[in-house]
């Protein structure tokens, strides 16, 4: 196995109890021989001390007491497996309790959103849901895996009937690249090996899908954007006059000798070197963390951005944000939050709210302006300074923003800038 | 041009973006060291992500007074090396002065009494962030933890109340006295690991790799013979060769057969094994969530 040429793929799966999710998820572990003998046995021990009849392999993921005691996924679980050509993270985020706020953490950083439908049903108000977050949240692929076809009798037609359905309804979103896959996760059809049941099915496996599907555009490559997090400055006879901004690339490519501008003051430079522990480097791009050199002195600190000159961000304060809400204190209009964007902080307070979004039929509901836990809606905010900003759209990272609340400290939203 | 990094350049990167913003974000860090390749891997990122300047922390060991020597004489050579400054927080002083009960008979383990010393530690030291090297794949309870975890002032963590994390946005606020819990290598795996150690030829304690020791088996795990665990006579100590996956107080941390002398044997070891690196770790087995209960109590 050449590990050195291996490749990281996210991808989040989403789903109610009875979808097959855990069991499309164990039958990938399974496969691919992530589960260890020790917690194969743990957890059919458990299992039979629960009075199950089958081995329960949620129990694999669902590690805490609380969760356990309930039979239910409290949490966002992260699962880890790998074949030759690429590492796998799994964000498997529960489809009953909290679903927003779990699914849109989940989404966040995915490659490739996973979701499940049971071939008896079709698509059902939850499938809905799913494909619009999955949409919000801009992941970039999005694979709909049409379960349980033992069911159905492997029918061809059941499929298309369903795969029609769906892209009716996905016309109306913003997912750029879907794929179906006819499955049977108990089964193992079409999930790792190819289905014998369904040769009319000419497509790829699922694993064969992940290991493939063509995840080096899913940054932005083209403006480049620069959020410095921390000033290194070694201050040794050595490295005497070192000053170095260290930062993770957030979009674009950057070059020695690339004509800069720093945010917020607007002082321009090139730069003299990207420098890392590994010596230096003749190019950095996402998600690379490095250090960058400057050729002049000006003065740049943590939550300023490094930018090209003839590509900035727009720099603003009154900004338009689809927010998903995570606490049970709603939204207050007109009500004052911390607020993190790239490495910078801020305060803003919320203007006013456009609309709240109903996520199972996209209608914009413009008289509700009540937002609770788990909605998503679109609000205007005024931060209290500028913040160098693309649209959610073009650049995941710098296109968002989370809400803190200033007594409590804790996370209550998530914010995709438009 | 290929804009695509290998999965273990990846793990890095997020891993320095995670360290910086735990420099940046709290006054006064501390990295927890406990010897074992996750920790070692730890400092070697945070070498990394503060290049050519030194480390901005202190690193913290939580002494058990149960140690295989191997793993203080490495400890003290990459503090050396490094530059940085250690400091030691010590599991018999919190017996000597009583704020402790050393745990009697044939499983007695300093495993549990760590929390205090390590509470007591950060305490002293007025640590508001202190970074570990835990792993979500390495345990149920782990695989619920957040990047930054926030923890009360008591120490406590409450699984049911964490703060969502999104993109990478981190929000490590807090009240005075309370602090966080950092693991920035949370997405990694064991085989990670390793495959990242051998391909930066980092050096290990010579633990991780086969050596000939006396050891003996309880319920079905090899430990070291050690003179800080009793045996029970039916307990039979023999020759073997042997390696450590994982390394933690001499007491709970259970040896593996093993031929693998090099990273490259060990990496293809861990690739085929089909047991997890802490089903040799006694302290995981006294309950079902005891991994859970501890960390609840502020054990990392």
């Amino acid at each position: 196995m050449d590990y050195k040429s291996s490749e990281l793929l996210r991808f989040t799966t989403a789903g109610s109890v009875d979808d097959g999710k855990s069991t499309l998820i164990g039958r990938m572990l399974y496969d691919s021989k992530s589960i260890f003998q020790d917690q194969m046995e743990a957890i059919e021990a458990s299992s039979l001390r629960r009075g199950e009849s089958e081995v329960n392999l949620a129990l694999l993921t669902d590690g805490l007491k609380s969760e356990r005691e309930q039979g239910i996924t409290i949490d966002v679980a992260y699962r880890y497996f790998s074949t030759p050509k690429r590492k796998f993270i799994i964000a498997d985020t529960p489809g009953h309790i909290q679903y927003t706020r779990n699914m849109v953490t989940g989404a966040s950083t995915a490659n490739v959103a996973l979701v499940l439908i049971d071939a008896r049903h079709g698509v059902v108000e939850q499938t809905r849901r799913h494909a619009i977050i999955a949409s919000l949240l801009q992941i970039p692929h999005l694979v709909v895996c049409i379960n349980k076809m033992d069911l159905v009798e492997y029918s061809e037609e059941v499929y298309e009937n369903i795969k029609e359905e769906f892209e009716k309804f996905a016309s109306k979103l913003e997912v750029k690249d879907v794929h179906f896959i006819p499955m049977s996760a108990l089964n193992g059809d079409n999930v790792v090996d190819r289905s014998e049941n369904m040769s009319w099915y000419g497509g790829s496996t699922l694993m064969y899908y992940l290991e493939n599907v063509h995840i080096g555009s899913d940054h932005n490559i083209i403006d480049c954007r620069f959020p410095v997090q921390t000033v290194i400055r070694p201050q040794t006879d050595e490295f005497h006059d070192y000053r170095g901004y260290a930062g993770r690339v957030a979009g674009g490519s950057f070059k020695k000798g690339d004509k800069v501008m720093a945010l917020p003051s607007g002082f321009t430079s090139t730069i003299k070197k990207i420098d890392s522990f590994d010596g230096e480097m003749t190019e950095a791009y996402p998600p690379q963390s490095v250090t960058i050199l400057l050729e002049d002195q000006i003065d740049i600190s943590r939550g300023d951005m490094i930018v090209r000159v003839n590509n900035v961000p727009k720099v603003e304060q009154d900004i338009d944000v689809m927010v998903c809400w995570f606490h049970e204190r709603p939204l207050a209009l007109r009500g004052k939050y911390a607020l993190m964007h790239t490495t910078q902080d801020a305060r803003c307070v919320i203007k006013d709210v456009k609309y709240k979004l109903d996520i199972n039929s996209l209608h914009r509901n413009l008289e509700d302006k009540n937002i609770e836990m788990n909605d998503i809606a679109r609000v205007t905010i005024r931060s209290t300074k500028p913040l160098f900003v693309d649209s959610y759209r073009k650049n995941r990272i710098t296109g968002s923003v989370i809400f803190i609340d200033e007594g409590t400290n804790e996370t209550v939203g998530a914010g995709m800038i438009i | 041009m290929n804009y695509q990094l290998n999965h273990l350049k990846e793990l890095e990167s997020e891993s320095i973006f995670i360290l910086r913003e735990v420099a940046a974000q709290f006054e006064n860090p501390v990295l927890m060291f406990s010897g074992g390749k996750d920790s070692i891997l730890m400092v070697y990122l945070a070498q990394k992500a503060f290049y050519p300047g030194k480390i901005p922390f202190p690193l913290l060991h939580v002494d058990t007074g149960h140690n295989f020597p191997e793993t203080i004489e490495y400890r003290d050579a990459l503090v050396e090396k490094i530059g940085a400054r250690l400091i030691v927080g010590s599991v018999q002083e919190a017996i000597d002065k009583g704020m402790v009960t050393e745990e009697q008979g044939v499983n007695a383990s300093r495993n549990g009494l760590q929390t205090v010393a390590l509470l007591t530690a950060l305490e002293e030291g007025k640590y508001d962030a202190a970074l570990g090297g835990a792993r979500r794949d390495e345990e149920k309870a782990r695989a619920k933890e957040r990047f930054f975890s926030h923890r009360d002032e008591f120490g406590q963590w409450d699984p049911k109340n964490q703060r969502p994390e999104l993109w990478n946005l981190f929000n490590g606020k807090k009240r005075y006295g309370e602090h966080f819990r950092v693991f920035p290598i949370s997405n990694w795996t064991e085989l990670d690991v390793w495959q990242y150690l051998a391909m930066e030829k980092v050096e290990l304690p010579s633990l991780y790799y086969a050596h000939e020791r006396e050891v003996f088996e309880r319920d079905g795990v090899l430990l070291a013979n050690s003179p800080y665990i009793e045996k029970k006579p039916t307990e039979v100590v023999k020759k073997m060769m042997v390696r450590c996956r994982t390394i933690g107080d001499v007491t709970c941390t259970g040896v593996w057969a093993s031929k693998a002398t090099t990273t490259d044997q060990i990496i293809e070891e861990v690739a085929t094994t089909r047991m997890t690196e802490r089903g040799g770790r006694t302290d995981d087995k006294r309950s079902e969530t005891s991994m859970e209960d501890r960390k609840k109590k502020g054990y990392f």
